[in-house]
């Protein structure tokens, strides 16, 4: 907290003049950056199509109501495929993703080369988003809900096993000293000395992506990976407006409840 | 009492406490695990095929191809940057406001419930959806892209910044007001110090994000690298392809790597 010194009387500021100065360069350089994208993006842009967005919005906006309701029965399967993919899908990832954390735990791990092993791992799973997992795993599988399952479980690996294994290096040391100086063996010290403490944390994180996989899988149907998606894809080619409406609320709908669900559950564990 | 002890073993407590609650779950996970798995079709004589067609789709990513397209791979590396650093500040900046009416310590109940519901609609629907109806609306590019981004920026940060404008410590807040603040003064003098670290963080996350999904949102049309890794795809031009993705995997792992530097001395 320097205080300026003048003739007459001394003044309190929060930062010496350097230091303001500083930040204040740091601000321009920020600035001269983002305007430069900005220009680098405009210089990009068709002004004449951006000038006619307003009235096409208006337009498109007036086709999708009233939605068309006959449809949502045909929306049902649909839903239901989306739903599958995201349980499913995580329900494969935590399985997976289990053994994955303890072996990337710098306290639960076996040995240095396996943490080293397993880290690579979540980072590859983290690192390449479910869309496009989902695009590899089309060619590979073939369209479908089951490229959809796994395309949601690679990607979801990697974000619980990394949540997981931060939880239990997290985790009091004390209670697993505790275990240990009983004299139990090294599976008895992590069951009840370490997993315990984890568990609330490994119910909230497993129920916090699938709510975050139920708004994926609805996408993933784009690429050809089965759920709602596919219907969204088809009624937008085809330009049929009050059937994407109704598309569009349904997954507002799903994930709203979806995301009330995990808020519910994670609020009852922690 | 001690025979009592002696006859039965201890067992660690359950997450669930309620025993019909837990066999209810359990139950209940049960039958629709055997209803989910009951409807999938799986047309497994296509799944077989898979085997043999991953070992020759993965060898077809081999070598990866840097030169033939690497002017294409530079220009999209560079249009995404654009998108994300533009869209990151826009989004950022417009957040703020957002985030004050979605507070319920400083905004009165009406605006509180707009501006929640603007963050909820803005959240709901995942970035590449919304770019397909920026590209319809706005062209095939950039803009789009940059668009999509600062939109879905918005609701992220407003909803994640109103939540720690909520948590402020209220002794500060009240201290600030018994000095006879104005409501900007307040929000300025009270708010602003304690949210600002959480606030640079969360800004600093979301750039990388941003960049994240700006490979994406290309698949639809919306400009950056995903728009050149979706043509080399298309073009059946795997080497470039592995290429593109080896370069989206390293830049991701660079920002995420950065921003959590950046995040942890911010903090």
């Amino acid at each position: 907290m320097p205080i300026v010194v003048s003739d007459t009387h001394s003044t309190w500021t929060k930062r010496t003049p350097a230091i303001s100065a500083l930040v204040w360069m740091g601000w321009l350089i920020g600035v001269a950056l983002v305007v430069v994208c900005l220009q680098k993006i405009s210089a990009q842009t068709e002004w004449f199509f951006v000038a006619d967005a307003p009235a096409q919005g208006a337009d498109m906006i007036s086709r999708m109501f009233p939605p068309e309701w006959g449809y949502g029965s045909e929306l049902l399967r649909p839903m239901w495929d989306t739903l599958t993919i995201a349980t499913i899908g995580t329900s494969i990832a935590v399985v997976i993703a289990l053994p994955l954390a303890f072996l990337a735990a710098r306290n639960t791990t076996p040995h240095v080369s396996l943490r080293s092993l397993a880290l690579f791992f979540i980072v590859a799973s983290r690192s390449i988003n479910s869309i496009i997992w989902a695009l590899v795993l089309v060619a590979i599988v073939g369209p479908g809900v089951l490229a959809g399952i796994f395309a949601i479980a690679f990607r979801s690996v990697g974000f619980i096993a990394k949540l997981l294994y931060e939880a239990l290096e997290e985790s009091d040391p004390r209670s697993a000293e505790a275990i240990t100086s009983t004299g139990a063996s090294g599976v008895q010290v992590v069951s009840y000395g370490v997993w315990p403490q984890v568990l609330p944390a490994f119910a909230g994180i497993s129920v916090f992506r699938w709510d975050i996989n139920i708004r994926e899988a609805t996408i993933l149907g784009l690429v050809g990976a089965g759920g709602i998606g596919l219907q969204l894809n088809a009624s937008i080619n085809a330009l049929e407006w009050s059937r994407v409406s109704l598309i569009l609320l349904l997954i507002f709908l799903a994930v709203l409840a979806a995301e009330a669900v995990s808020a519910r559950v994670r609020a009852a564990v922690t | 009492m001690a025979e009592a002890v002696q006859g039965r073993l201890w067992k660690p407590p359950p997450l669930i406490q309620s025993a019909r609650l837990r066999w209810m779950l359990t139950l209940g996970a049960v039958i629709y695990l055997a209803a989910a798995l009951g409807t999938i079709d799986i047309n497994w004589s296509r799944v077989a095929e898979g085997g043999p067609r991953a070992v020759t789709f993965i060898l077809s990513f081999f070598p990866p191809d840097f030169t033939s397209r690497g002017n294409a791979i530079v220009v999209g590396v560079l249009e995404s940057l654009w998108m994300t650093v533009g869209a990151t500040a826009v989004g950022v900046f417009l957040a703020v406001p957002l985030a004050v009416g979605g507070a319920n310590n400083l905004a009165p109940r009406p605006v509180y419930l707009v501006c929640r519901a603007i963050m909820a609609i803005t959240r709901t629907f995942p970035e590449i959806l919304v770019a397909i109806f920026f590209v319809k609306l706005f062209g095939f590019g950039t803009f789009a892209g940059f668009l999509t981004l600062t939109f879905a920026t918005i609701g992220f940060n407003a909803k994640l910044l109103a939540e720690d404008i909520e948590a402020v410590n209220p002794s500060q807040v009240e201290a600030v007001r018994a000095t006879g603040a104005g409501w900007f003064s307040w929000l300025a003098y009270a708010i602003q110090p304690q949210v600002l670290p959480r606030a640079i963080g969360l800004a600093i996350y979301r750039l990388d994000i941003n960049f994240r999904e700006s490979a994406i949102i290309g698949i639809v049309g919306a400009g950056g690298i995903g728009a050149t890794l979706t043509t080399a795809f298309d073009r059946y031009e795997f080497e470039s392809a592995a290429a593109i993705l080896i370069v989206i995997i390293v830049i991701v792992m660079a920002t995420e790597l950065m921003s959590g530097r950046i995040r942890r001395w911010v903090q």
